[in-house]
């Protein structure tokens, strides 16, 4: 047994994060947050020839083929960043159901999806939580209704589109009858939208998607956790290295125990996280009976931590670190608004407790 | 990562299953916890079968297994399960034979190690002093040579066990000219020795088996020369290995807490519900789980960084911080849900599972505070984990 990262995960955390430290440092990423989608395609073209479109696509289908622990790697170092990209909607929660779907138009797009050229978004919300009178539904061959906090899918090619629990629909974004409309958060390096559909013909519909449908959600999850955690991480190294250079009654601020101790208490609650996020990618792909009530757990928790971690990294800077300039709240930003996609703690949690028999079935 | 899961492991745990399906220790186990036969004859089945002393030689009384993770992830789980001791908690086995194993003499390991495993010598450790709390390099209860002995001065206090302990493991100051950390030296000293004092301290959790506490007054007590751990002088060195071991293995067992508190929400009720039931407290134990989980898994992270002698860094460091926290926060959670109930205490009647969640949440409580409070926790994982300014000392 060997709970550690492998020499080839290591390595793919280095060239990752190497990579958009060289190119998506924070200041590209000010640029962006003013754009009408985020996801940069120029930035996606350059990502899928280091094999980061299509880490979750099969080998058949031209991706790698590795398994979410390897994307979380990804994700972590993209949140690390504050890189927008497409990573959670293309990247992972896309070709997861793709893949557990199969059939003709499922293996083309997982081969388009792997080379950067074919972006996919999801809007799955309607699933887990209906608001505003939110659903989609087929009307005849077309599809009727809208779907909020759409994931990735602005500047998306296709959307998957959760019908209901068992149902998913393939729609391509130009298709006439879809309407897209980029709803903004407090984050600006990710991209949500609303969409409205007006008789919109899918590409494809698949029946009997539940399990797709899940599989899809609880690997979105543990992505999302990833991106968090590594705004959480690049949120502490910033306060440390802050803390080692701001002097204050003649010292550097670190050298106060209060100071001392709240970046203690950061990497505290960080790093048995990261161990229950390796956990919880690994076990999606090695113990799937497990997988759904981790993947809710570690969503979960690294929403409560982070919210913690982003707010005592910014006390550490003081008045710089709740100005524009300083850049930090890009990561306080996408810690945020994490805690409302995928599911909130809270519900995360009840689901949690049902899958083991602690809560009524909802 | 490779989590092992093949055909020898579910064998492994079937082995496990199948003895935990016939035996069970025949009354408590822990020190001060009912008579000594049982907790010897528990403790020597557990070696026998290789589930207590795996990883120690046998020459040492050991059962010699090479060391595994995922076995023991699956004893832990388990026995967990089960609701059984695997092993002893006290601070002979967690801290002294780590200690021996780095630093003893073959002699020393020879004679010590496998009395203590199986629980026939009871230890205690004599660190803190009333001038030598979290400055513990400051202690000054001394040991002069005097011919084939060391002669001890001095007084110790929160010493736990001291009242049923057969050995201490010592600090005393032996180079009273040197800079405070180099003049100590770490003595084994048998507490039947004439000039030893044990006064109990009584605590806030009351007098409750394992958390006897106590102040030990060390007058003229002659220590065998051959006793010493170690070269004379290098004593704080050698407390720390054990300091280090303490750190990594406090309250390891959160998901075995977690899993009792567990039971308890199913079976504990209010109007006829049971607290499971209860949406509010159904979350607080769900945030529980994952915190639980999280230290699991880290734990299993860390066994495999001692495995490859690899330094965790700062992730080893946090462990004790974390860990005592929690124990403390999931005690509350059960005091929580007994609602009226949840104050009895001392035997009262309809007091639950003999008043443990509230003793359990007082000794955690010392637990945050003992072997380095919080505090300090937090200097050590800012200054060596972080790199920030070290305090002026």
């Amino acid at each position: 047994m060997d709970f550690a990262l492998s020499e080839d995960q290591l390595l793919l955390e280095q060239t990752v994060r190497g990579f958009l430290a060289d190119r998506v440092p924070i200041e590209r990423v000010r640029e962006l947050r003013d754009a009408a989608c985020p996801n940069d395609r120029t930035l996606w073209s350059e990502l899928a020839e280091l094999g980061v479109c299509g880490i979750r696509v099969p080998e058949a289908q031209d991706g790698s083929g590795l398994g979410l622990l390897d994307a979380a790697i990804v994700a972590q170092a993209l949140g690390r960043a504050a890189t927008p990209s497409p990573f959670l909607a293309s990247a992972v929660m896309a070709p997861t159901a793709l893949a557990a779907l199969g059939g003709a138009d499922a293996e083309r797009w997982l081969v388009g999806i792997a080379s950067g050229e074919l972006v996919v978004g999801v809007a799955a919300t309607e699933l887990f939580s209906v608001r505003e009178g939110a659903g989609v539904r087929r009307d005849g061959g077309a599809l009727r209704g809208k779907a909020l906090m759409a994931l990735d899918a602005c500047g998306a090619d296709l959307v998957l589109v959760a019908l209901d629990a068992g149902t998913l629909a393939a729609v391509r974004t130009d298709a006439d009858g879809v309407a897209i409309e980029r709803l903004r958060t407090v984050d600006a390096t990710r991209c949500t939208a609303e969409l409205v559909f007006d008789g919109a013909s899918p590409e494809a519909v698949f029946e009997g998607a539940g399990a797709a449908c899940s599989r899809m959600l609880d690997a979105g999850r543990v992505a999302l956790a990833a991106d968090a955690l590594g705004c959480c991480e690049s949120m502490i190294e910033q306060a440390v290295a802050y803390a080692k250079q701001r002097k204050q009654f003649d010292r550097v601020i670190g050298s106060f125990q209060a100071v001392k101790h709240m970046c203690a208490e950061m990497v505290a609650e960080f790093e048995p996280a990261r161990s229950l996020l390796w956990y919880a990618a690994h076990a999606f792909d090695a113990l799937p009976e497990e997988a759904p009530r981790l993947a809710c757990h570690v969503l979960s928790h690294v929403s409560e931590i982070g919210r913690e971690i982003a707010s005592v990294s910014t006390q550490v800077h003081g008045g710089i670190g709740w100005t524009d300039e300083q850049n930090l709240h890009f990561w306080f930003k996408r810690i945020a608004n994490a805690r409302h996609l995928l599911g909130g703690p809270e519900s995360l949690r009840e689901r949690a407790a049902t899958l083991q028999g602690l809560a009524p079935a909802a | 990562m490779d989590l092992g899961i093949d055909a020898r492991y579910d064998a492994f745990r079937d082995e496990v299953r199948r003895f935990l399906a016939e035996h069970r220790p025949a009354g408590p186990i822990g020190p001060g916890e009912g008579d000594a036969s049982a907790r010897v004859a528990w403790l020597s089945l557990l070696i026998e079968h290789g589930y207590w002393a795996r990883t120690i030689p046998e020459a040492y009384g050991g059962y010699g297994a090479e060391p595994d993770l995922l076995e023991t992830v699956i004893m832990d789980e388990e026995f967990n399960t089960a609701g059984v001791p695997r092993g002893l908690s006290a601070q002979g086995p967690s801290m002294l034979v780590p200690t021996l194993l780095a630093h003893g003499t073959e002699a020393q390991k020879r004679h010590w190690i496998g009395p203590t495993m199986r629980g026939e010598i009871l230890w205690c450790q004599g660190y803190s002093e009333p001038g030598a709390g979290s400055d513990l390099a400051s202690l000054q209860t001394s040991a002069v040579e005097d011919g084939d002995d060391f002669v001890v001065n001095g007084q110790k206090i929160w010493t736990s066990t001291a009242d049923q302990a057969q050995m201490c493991f010592l600090l005393v100051r032996t180079e009273p000219g040197a800079k405070k950390h180099a003049g100590i030296s770490y003595l084994l000293v048998p507490m039947d020795t004439p000039g030893i004092e044990v006064r109990p301290l009584r605590t806030m959790s009351g007098d409750i088996g394992e958390n006897s506490f106590n102040q030990v007054f060390f007058s003229d007590v002659r220590v065998p020369r051959s006793n010493l751990v170690g070269q004379r002088g290098e004593g704080w060195k050698i407390a720390n290995t054990t300091l280090e071991h303490e750190r990594s293995s406090l309250n390891a067992n959160a998901e075995g807490t977690w899993l009792r508190l567990a039971r308890l929400m199913k079976s504990e009720t209010v109007n006829g519900v049971p607290l499971l039931a209860s949406p509010v407290h159904r979350d607080r134990l769900m945030r529980l789980q994952a915190r639980a989980l999280s230290m699991k898994h880290h734990a299993m992270r860390m066994l495999t960084c001692s495995l490859k002698g690899e330094s965790p860094g700062v992730a080893g460091l946090i462990v004790k911080l974390q860990n005592c926290q929690l124990n403390f926060d999931m005690a509350a959670l059960a005091l929580d849900v007994m609602g009226e109930l949840g104050a009895l205490y001392d035997h009262a009647k309809y007091e639950r599972e003999r008043g443990f969640w509230q003793a359990h949440s007082m000794f955690s409580l010392g637990l945050i505070i003992g072997g380095g409070t919080a505090q300090i926790q937090k200097n050590i994982i800012a200054e060596r984990g972080l790199g920030l300014p070290r305090e002026p000392r």
